[in-house]
């Protein structure tokens, strides 16, 4: 059991807890995620840890609602428990001191990016961001991103805020301004990752992307999380979840990431017509477990 | 062949055929997850075990690996005397229940029984499944008394087989066990691959609970090598480690298209449906429900997909083999089962590429037929491509059960375990001990994919010698060795 300490909404639909997990705490470096089981019948979930408390034992981890998952995270309030929490999983970010780092993230990708550029600045980078948000209230961890880059800008798809536009038409025009770049981390939805790595190719900059499959065990045991990089086979939860920007094939990503999208899309139509049932599956599976 | 059966008065002996287990209609239990078999009655088990002829030299137990007293508890079961058949089983097999129902035994026990030589062998299987569930109903499983703490700490990682098998046995000799599992559920392979129709979740409790009664510790969610590593198990005052992490790291048959939406490794199908209730009321985890599986394989894991596919989806399921039935090497009664519930078998078969649509989801695959030419090292004919015989069967879901490598996690983050070019840890085979001292391994890690029995031989290897081994070491020492 690994009970909640906060729960606040960061914005529309995007919650940020703090939660008890001592051991994750201890052994966290910037990169990892855990998975998470909400409950007896949930799925097992991963989520990046983005910040570790390792003296109070305990981890932050941001979630934007998309599935029932994560639409039951969202109902969860101080007092309540996550059933599991298990990690931290997947390589550490390889960091370097590589000079100037650009770091590109889109909507919740700022939480998984977050851990990272902090970790980047603390290695003697010099760290640039964009932050991109399809409108101003969506925007999220601006204050933090500021705390720890040189410079940080943004964009929005609606224009309310920063830049009218792409992540990738800041950052060219931050190239074309004369800024160098020797490394590129990027985070973020995949369609989102697919466009700034080809643009970071373009512009010659190495870039790493930190991919999210859909993950059952996050052991290396179910093979489900496979993505091809450079034309091979990896495991991104054992052989990730960071990979060469240049290398990964995207589309089978955005596929693969959409297997379930019709089951998913059913069982929040079903939540949403019965919510009182939902809280009362909540409510009294707790009191079991 | 042995006397027994040649000496005239055995040879005039009635022959009764071999009790047949009843068991649910193909057509009816297609439909559900329930088990397949009902197993004896009473009556069936003492019928069946007087067509055992209590060999004076038996061969079957030879083929045991765990060495039962075959026609020992044969007799008392014969005799009527359960109680003392399931002490006799259990004393040298702690999970009789289990081993009675997933043991290759047609291969094991069974093939070297000597009326298997003219007639068909003793359903020794059957018998061992009989006792233990008669054991398990009658709450007749005796608690032994445990004894003194003897102070020493032991840590197992893996509650599978292998895992089990250790932690009950250092228990029942005094020592303080802990499990570490990186699942939520014990058990490994046992709950997330094998399904409940073969292996029913409440026998395995039951075989849990009375480890844990011994009073083995159990704490989930821990991956070892990440959460806590061997050296700090080691620094919290662990005397010993066993290491049974099994061989979880599914094999991909390296064709084109094998990353398509719709093609699955047969571990991430079957723990989907198995441990986290994908298909059923009520759970969460999404499964895909295919109109046309084909599973890849012919191993008891190919046998667990294409039947669980078959229950899920109610559609139909075709398996394809590279062998012909002769070498599939699946346990026989399932592959009997599967037969029955119409898998459509598709032997002498190769896949060369995953076909999708423009979607990105699998809707054939590309096969090759294959002939069988010389045996190969393992002693089966090779099969080879028929150049010319590619063929197409329309699908809409592959699972891949060509078999596991073992888990590379601990080998990768351990100092001091030695490990194989094949990534399997290097264990002495008497003792299972590892090239670091005070770290033991057996099961799957060490063997490389194989069965429970097999990785619970390993593990009562490895108590024995991880007894003797504790007792050398001071205990003062909150420490010992914890070096490399
Ligand atoms: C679908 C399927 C069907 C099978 N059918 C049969 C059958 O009918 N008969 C038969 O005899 N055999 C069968 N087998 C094989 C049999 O299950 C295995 O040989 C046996 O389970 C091996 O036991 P083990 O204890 O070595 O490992 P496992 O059962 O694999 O258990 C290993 C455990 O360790 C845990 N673990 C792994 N890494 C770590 C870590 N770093 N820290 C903590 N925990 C960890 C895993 O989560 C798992 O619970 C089957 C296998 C499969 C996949
Ligand atoms: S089971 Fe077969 S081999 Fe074993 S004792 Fe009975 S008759 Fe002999
Ligand atoms: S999530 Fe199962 S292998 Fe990566």
């Amino acid at each position: 059991m690994h009970p909640l300490h906060s729960h606040r909404v960061l914005a529309e639909k995007i919650h940020e807890f703090w939660v008890e997990a001592p051991l994750v705490a201890r052994k966290y470096r910037a990169g990892q995620f855990v998975i998470v089981r909400t409950h007896d019948r949930g799925e097992r979930i991963p989520l990046t840890v983005v910040q570790a408390d390792a003296a109070n034992g305990r981890i932050r981890l941001i979630v934007q609602e998309a599935g029932k998952a994560t639409a039951l995270m969202a109902k969860f309030g101080p007092g309540d428990s996550f059933l599991d929490v298990v990690g931290p999983l997947g390589k550490p970010t390889h960091i370097e001191n590589w000079g100037n780092l650009i770091a590109v993230c889109g909507g919740v990708g700022a939480a998984p990016l977050l851990p990272i550029v902090k970790a980047a600045a603390e290695a003697g980078n010099n760290v640039f961001a964009v932050i991109g948000a399809r409108s101003k209230d969506l925007m999220i961890l601006e204050d933090e991103f500021r705390a720890a880059c040189k410079d940080v800008r943004i964009s929005t798809d609606d224009g309310t805020y920063g830049m009218k536009g792409f992540v990738t038409d800041v950052l060219r025009k931050w190239v074309e301004e004369g800024q160098k770049f020797h490394e590129a981390i990027i985070v973020g939805p995949v369609v989102m990752m697919k466009v700034a790595a080809a643009l970071t190719k373009d512009l010659g900059i190495p870039s790493l992307a930190s991919l999210n499959p859909i993950m059952v065990d996050g052991t290396g045991m179910c093979g489900g999380c496979r993505v091809t990089v450079h034309g091979k086979t990896f495991f991104a939860c054992v052989d990730g979840p960071e990979f060469d920007a240049h290398g990964v094939d995207f589309q089978e990503l955005i596929l693969r990431n959409q297997a379930y999208r019709d089951q998913e899309m059913r069982q929040l139509e079903h939540m949403a017509d019965d919510e009182c049932k939902l809280e009362a599956q909540l409510h009294g599976e707790k009191s079991h477990v | 062949m042995s006397e027994e059966v040649t000496t005239p008065k055995k040879a005039k002996r009635e022959r009764k055929p071999r009790e047949k287990m009843p068991e649910q209609a193909p057509e009816a239990r297609i439909h559900n997850f329930d088990e397949v078999p009902f197993g004896y009655t009473e009556q069936q088990a003492v019928a069946e075990a007087e067509r055992c002829i209590i060999c004076k030299k038996p061969k079957c137990v030879d083929g045991c690996p765990v060495n039962i007293d075959i026609p020992k508890f044969i007799a008392q079961i014969r005799d009527g005397d359960f109680l003392g058949a399931a002490r006799t089983v259990r004393s040298t097999n702690s999970l009789p229940a289990i081993c009675g129902r997933v043991c290759p035994q047609a291969d094991q026990c069974e093939v070297l029984c000597v009326e298997g030589i003219k007639y068909e062998p003793v359903a020794i299987g059957n018998l061992e499944r009989f006792i233990a569930d008669w054991e398990l109903a009658n709450d007749a499983i005796e608690i032994p008394a445990i004894p003194p703490p003897t102070g020493y700490r032991i840590a197992v990682v893996g509650s599978g087989p292998a895992g089990l098998t250790v932690a009950g046995d250092m228990a029942k000799l005094g020592h303080e066990v802990t499990i570490y599992e990186a699942l939520h559920r014990p058990s490994g392979v046992l709950v997330y691959g094998i399904p409940e129709f073969r292996l029913p979740r409440s026998v395995v409790a039951k075989e849990i609970d009375y480890i844990r009664q011994l009073g083995v510790k159990f704490v989930y969610d821990v991956i070892i090598g990440v959460t806590i590593t061997v050296d700090e198990l080691f620094e919290q005052g662990y005397h010993a480690v066993f290491i049974g992490t099994g061989a979880g790291l599914p094999k991909m048959m390296k064709v084109p298209g094998e990353n398509l939406v719709g093609v699955y490794s047969a571990n991430e199908f079957l723990t989907r449906v198995n441990l986290m209730g994908a298909s059923r009321e009520g759970y969460d985890t999404p499964i895909r429900f295919a109109k046309h599986t084909v599973v890849v394989g012919g191993g008891n894991t190919a046998m667990d997909a294409a039947r669980v596919s078959l229950r899920v989806s109610g559609n139909p399921v075709t398996l394809v083999y590279r062998r012909s039935m002769e070498e599939i090497p699946a346990r026989r009664e399932e592959i009997h089962h599967a037969v029955e519930e119409g898998i459509k078998f598709d032997l002498l078969v190769a896949p060369l590429e995953v076909i999708g649509d423009d979607k990105g989801q699998v809707k054939a695959i590309k096969c090759i037929r294959m002939g069988l030419g010389e045996p190969d090292d393992s002693g089966r004919r090779r099969p080879v491509p028929i150049e010319g015989s590619e063929f197409i069967i329309d699908c809409d879901t592959v699972i891949v059960a060509i078999g596991n490598s073992p888990n590379p996690i601990i080998p990768r983050n351990t100092p001091g375990i030695e490990s194989s070019k094949w990534g399997t840890i290097v264990a002495d085979e008497e003792t299972g001990a590892t090239s670091r001292r005070g770290v033991y391994a057996g099961g799957d890690i060490v063997s490389g994919a194989a069965t429970v029995i097999l990785a619970m031989g390993a593990g009562r290897k490895a108590a024995t010698a991880m007894d003797a081994y504790v007792r050398t070491l001071p205990l003062t020492r909150r420490n010992p060795y914890g070096d490399t």
